[in-house]
């Protein structure tokens, strides 16, 4: 039972993981997106909507499902993120107010996408599930939730935590989050770095939505809760102190306290749990420990685990 | 990239802040922009949906001025909407970046909602009224100002703190539904108390007139407190440049959280005005976004609260004018939040030509 | 000695605004030298470098590296033709290593590793006798260190054309003589270094040519072996100018504000005000004469209750009561409180001392808006207060509800200066009040200072011309880097006199109070 928990709790982090790659990516150049639950949406029906089209056209050989539909979800996303950066970076919008609209946009967009896929009863989409949980699409445990995306998710945090934290590129890209001027200075063209850092990180983000629903819930009702857990991946950068290696395990536990509702009666036959129905309030604790993970270090004041310090702030070369 | 040869590049252009621009030609490229938007929209009617774009437009007005019942639904939504707007409004102009408006909202729902699910019967009506009003300004004070005081004292990211705000009281929402409600259902039954009485007979037909004069009243009030009020006045110069407010002695501190409880209290009224006035009970779904629009409302209003009604306005009439053109259509209802995204986009975009300004440089410009 | 020249700017124009900040300067760079620029604050120098360096763009002129012209839209560019700049204020990211910091930016497709970047950080450091740790982070270091790590970052791309914006700003005589050799070692490689400074000695010292700029314009450039000191001083004040600003007799001199022995320190950790000892009387203009940046504005904040001190007191006269009263330590919320009548207009006008997008009605709150129990504003006496400033000072306004941001340099000054004035101070304090204004807006606000002397009250002038601070004031106090270097009679001082003693820095700081305090006498 604790065994399926886990693994549940797992192949639901990575939808987080996702997001807060991509949030992490984004924000370290800067710009706080608040457009991550609409991104995620709309990664999650540019993949269903390739897996649509590929089912119906006849497509059977898992590995393109896999590949094809991972691209588009990364390219839709990657879209989003371009309209994004063009109001914010170019056209110096306001952040919260750009990537409000965006949510909006891309819920709508998703909802009436998928909407249109799943005429009637049968979703097609729904088909390409097993080739997506592969290695164990056959495994009849909690296993089988933790199919391709899952993996892709760890190799993404992963490779981004080396790339912020050991490349060059990734040394360029702080640089600009923590002091666009000092970038700028040091002969970093810091509206590339943002288009590119902005576009890659909503395309990654945008997995998690495909992985939402093609590894975790596999439901044609999934996509209905994608937004909310955009949001939660929000929180799990600042509960990760914007370390993507971090996000790996926060997203477990995150994972874990969002579904603990439906396993920890059962795992702990405590009195006041059942009787409470404390599963609402479970669903609290990532924010509420994301809160204090905020206050604790904004109250040490220790500037590695800060938000990177231009966050939300528009960067303008002759500002005087 | 075969220009590269060339010695001598010149950038095409470069961008530089404006002066102030005048009034009219502002409010110009706004107008254009929203033109430019609809536009778009018609045109992405034709492609996508294969619909005449006239009947789009049609529908669109239709769905909100058609019928009376649309007009007072319209006024209905646009009252709330702007009543939360102007809640967020000072915290804006103090440059406090306040996005849990949503969460505010939904706290104050709550405290009125258990107000009236355990007081309900037991006390009068008006009685229980100003209790749940008393509760629910309390409640959106309290949830507003944690955050407010964590960024006074620490200066911790309030964007980001109120963002979970948010979310916390969306699960607390649904630890009481839970509670209330044992079978399990998650949805409250219509609540038998706490309604806030109709007034003016026939005109109020469908009983939202007091709702409407209510938020009239805050949007004067709001306008008064911000324009001729001493707490309005450092608010502005609080937001406007730190270094002056020091220069005057102002205690920022003390403005910030003192703006913050101002802000609370309009959410916790506009959570009243829910409970008690549109849904009579509470899901979490009740706030349904309006925290987040409202930020729009009030930044597009330039948070003043009497152009925030224009905004308000555009906002309810995109949602009501797209959700008629959806059941005319008969096509999917998300369709309404793609034409509001579109929308904004551009009215969003439309602000960098008001701010800055393009210099060209001309090919002769070596001279 | 090899001419070749490696840097050739020509009719370089940038203006921000109105404000025109280089106006058609040519400026040649050869190799193998040390060029040093010379010039008052406001005078161009930084900007001009900037642009060089990419982080402005020019309106006019060209710029030519080894003949040949080139467009330089951004740092990058810069760097392309071999072109460091190190910026007078820190550019480096607090939260990284300096290491780090030194790799920044640089597009070589060498394979990053931070280990080979800090050995090669260490060797650069060796070779040149700097000491540094690369690990260790910028927010741990030092101001000097700070410096070392731009100075390397520089070093370590290698450049061809190095600026250095006000380097020994920040350092010690030691450190100084090291960045010296440095340079010297440098320019013999062939490298072509351009070094801005205020200090006279350093750059008789260091350069080999001196540019001296006035006003945005490109006065001459001399061989630093064929120039003096007062040559320099000369060049870089410019002529003697007849200024017929009246200077009212001193009336009865009533001690107002002492000032004893205040030290302080800014966000930097840097001693910005260094043991400070004066008196200020009612009755008389104080001039306060420094290069820029010297503690001119740290003083004035530190008496207004804005700048926090270390140590010492500031001690205010009641004028009526003859009480006295320490400032130290209040908010200029307390000072108010306590009685004392401050008026303060501070260099930054829009940014401090008005609010910019408020009207002209507003912005005479600011000071009074409080009075009155009332929660709502009192827009009448402001408003009748505007129309008389606006009147009295004919303000140019096309309303008193236009954002003052749309005034005039000159205008947007006469409200602020109006503004302060209604106060009926008894310490009227001004950074550059006359700072970008014309002849007869200037001369409306030397007579408000002198109407505010007459009527005893205790005036305090931070001027950048030395003319006008000659003709207006009664005494003048010269800082350089937070120290006082000397007080003069401006009756009986001389220009050059002043010149020499704001860019002095080999007087040992005053010992004591007791002997500045008898200054006026």
């Amino acid at each position: 039972m604790f065994w399926d928990y886990l693994l549940s709790a797992l192949a639901l982090g990575m939808t987080f993981l996702y997001g807060s790659t991509g949030e992490i990516i984004t924000e370290k150049a800067g710009h706080l997106n608040l457009g991550i639950p609409g991104i995620m949406c709309v990664g999650a029906a540019g993949g269903c909507a390739s897996l649509h089209y590929m089912i119906m056209g006849g497509v059977t050989n898992g590995f393109v499902l896999v590949v094809v539909g991972i691209l588009c979800s990364f390219l839709s996303a990657a879209l989003m993120g371009l309209i994004y950066s063009f109001l914010a970076v170019s056209l110096h919008a306001n952040q919260n107010v750009t990537g409000l609209a965006l949510t909006t946009f891309g819920v709508g967009l998703m909802k009436y996408i998928i909407f249109d896929l799943t005429d009637g009863n049968s979703v097609p989409y729904l088909q390409a599930l097993n080739a997506f949980r592969f290695p164990f699409a056959s495994a009849n445990n909690a296993w089988k939730y933790c199919g391709v995306m899952v993996f892709l998710a760890i190799i993404i945090a992963l490779v981004t935590s080396f790339v912020l934290f050991k490349t060059k590129v990734g040394l360029h890209l702080r640089a600009i989050g923590e002091n666009p001027a000092t970038a700028d200075a040091a002969g970093i063209n810091v509206t590339a770095y943002k288009y590119v850092a902005t576009c890659v990180g909503s395309g990654i983000a945008g997995l998690g939505g495909l992985c939402y629903i093609m590894d975790y819930a596999g439901s044609r009702e999934a996509y209905l809760s994608i937004e909310a857990l955009g949001w939660l991946a929000i929180a799990l950068v600042i509960f990760a102190m914007w370390r993507p290696h971090i996000s790996i395990f926060g997203s477990l536990i995150f994972g874990a306290l969002f579904i603990a509702g439906a396993f920890i009666p059962s795992l702990i036959s405590l009195k006041i749990l059942q009787t409470m129905r404390a599963a609402p309030l479970l669903k609290m604790l990532p924010y509420v420990v994301t809160v204090i993970v905020l206050i604790i270090t904004s109250v040490k004041d220790k500037k590695e685990n800060q938000p990177p310090a231009s966050l939300g702030l528009s960067y303008f070369r002759e500002e005087r | 990239m075969a220009k590269n040869t060339t010695r001598t590049r010149e950038p095409l252009f470069h961008v530089a802040k404006r002066g102030q621009m005048p009034l009219w030609k502002s409010l110009a490229i706004r107008i254009c922009a929203i033109l430019a938007a609809l536009l778009f929209c018609g045109v992405l009617c034709i492609v996508v949906l294969g619909k005449n774009p006239i009947s789009f437009y049609d529908n669109m007005f239709k769905g909100v001025f058609g019928t009376k019942r649309r007009i007072w639904k319209m006024l209905k939504d646009l009252a709330v909407l702007l009543c939360v707007s102007l809640a967020v409004t000072p915290a804006f102009k103090m440059r406090y970046w306040n996005i849990g408006a949503e969460g505010q909202v939904h706290m104050s729902c709550l405290a009125s909602v258990a107000c009236a699910f355990y007081l309900g019967g037991s006390v009068p009506n008006n009685l229980l009224l100003v209790i749940m009003l008393l509760a629910a300004i309390t409640a959106g004070a309290i949830w507003a100002v944690i955050p407010a005081i964590f960024k006074a004292i620490w200066n911790t990211n309030e964007t980001l703190f109120t963002l979970m705000m948010n979310y916390i009281a969306t699960s607390l929402v649904a630890f009481f539904l839970v509670v209330w409600v044992p079978s399990g259902s998650s949805a409250l039954g219509e609540l038998s108390a706490g309604w806030l009485p109709t007034i003016g007979g026939a005109i109020d037909k469908y009983g939202y007139l007091l709702l409407v004069l209510i938020v009239a009243l805050l949007t004067v009030a709001m306008f008064i407190y911000l324009k001729y009020s001493k707490h309005g006045y450092e608010i502005s110069v609080v937001g406007e440049s730190r270094k002056t407010a020091c220069y005057i002695g102002i205690n920022v501190k003390k403005v910030i959280i003192r703006t913050l409880i101002v802000s609370g209290v309009l959410c916790g009224i506009a959570g009243f005005l829910i409970v008690s006035a549109l849904d009579h009970s509470i899901t979490v779904d009740t706030v349904g976004g309006r925290g987040f629009t409202a930020i729009m409302v009030s930044w597009l209003g330039k948070f003043n609260p009497f152009v925030m009604i224009l905004t308000s306005f555009l906002m309810v009439f995109l949602q009501q004018g797209s959700d008629q053109v959806v059941s005319a259509f008969r096509i999917n209802d998300t369709f309404t939040s793609i034409v509001t995204g579109i929308i904004l986009f551009f009215i969003i975009g439309c602000e960098f030509f008001i701010n800055y300004k393009l210099i060209f440089h001309k090919k002769e410009g070596k001279k | 000695m090899n001419k070749t020249v490696a840097l050739d700017l020509r009719g370089i124009t940038k203006a921000f605004g109105k404000v025109v900040a280089n106006n058609n300067v040519d400026l040649s760079v050869y190799e193998g030298e040390i060029l040093a620029i010379l010039g008052e604050n406001g005078c161009g120098k930084t900007t001009l470098m900037n642009m060089i360096a990419g982080i402005y763009y020019p309106d006019k002129g060209q710029i030519i590296v080894k003949g040949e012209e080139v467009v330089i839209r951004s740092p990058k560019d810069a760097f392309e033709h071999g072109i460091g700049m190190i910026h007078q204020h820190f550019k480096l990211v607090d939260v990284f290593s300096a290491g780090e910091n030194v790799v920044l930016g640089i597009d070589d497709k060498k394979r990053y590793n931070i280990k080979d970047v800090n050995n090669r950080v260490l060797e650069i450091s060796e070779r040149y006798g700097f000491s540094i740790d690369p690990k260790k982070k910028i927010y741990e270091m030092s101001v000097s260190e700070k410096q070392t790590v731009e100075i390397i970052k520089v070093l370590y791309r290698g450049a061809e054309i190095l600026i250095l914006d006000e380097p020994t700003a920040v350092l010690t005589p030691q450190e100084t003589e090291t960045l010296f050799s440095v340079l010297r070692r440098m320019r013999d490689d062939g490298k072509s270094i351009i070094i801005i400074t205020h200090k006279l000695h350093e750059v008789l010292s260091v350069s080999d040519r001196v540019a001296v700029l006035r006003k945005g314009e490109h006065i001459a450039t001399v061989n630093t072996a064929e120039t003096s000191e007062s040559e320099l001083t000369e060049m870089m004040v410019g002529k003697k100018i007849e200024l017929n600003i009246d200077r009212s007799a001193v009336a009865e001199l009533a001690e107002r504000l002492v000032v004893s022995g205040i030290n302080s320190y800014d966000s930097d950790g840097i001693k910005v005000l260094d043991n400070i000892c004066f008196t200020a009387n009612g009755g008389e203009i104080l001039g306060i004469a420094g290069i820029a940046g010297s503690g001119q504005r740290e003083l004035l904040e530190a008496i207004a209750g804005l700048q926090p001190l270390e140590s010492g007191e500031i001690t205010y006269n009641d004028p009526k009561s003859g009480e006295r009263v320490n400032l130290r330590d209040k908010t200029p919320l307390q000072i108010r409180e306590m009685g004392v009548r401050l008026s303060f207009v501070p260099e930054d006008r829009l940014g401090m001392g008005l609010v910019a997008n408020m009207d002209i009605t507003d912005n005479m709150m600011l000071r009074s808006y409080r009075r009155g129990k009332s929660a709502f504003l009192n827009r009448k006496n402001p408003r009748a207060l505007a129309g008389e400033i606006v009147e009295s000072l004919e303000v140019v306004t096309p309303g008193l509800s236009t954002p003052v941001r749309r005034l005039s340099g000159g205008n947007v000054q006469k409200v602020l200066v109006g503004r302060e004035i209604a106060a009926a101070p008894t310490v009227f304090m001004a950074a550059y009040p006359v700072r970008g204004l014309d002849i007869n807006s200037s001369y409306m606000i030397y007579n408000l200072l002198n109407e505010q002397k007459e009527k005893g009250v205790a005036v305090i002038f931070v001027g950048e011309d030395l003319d006008v601070l000659v003709a207006l004031c009664d005494r003048i106090l010269v800082i350089n880097s937070g120290r006082i270097t000397g007080v003069v009679d401006a009756r009986t001082s001389t220009k050059e006199e002043i010149g020499l003693l704001m860019t002095k820095t080999d007087k040992a700081p005053a010992e004591s109070c007791e002997k500045e305090d008898r200054c006026d006498g």
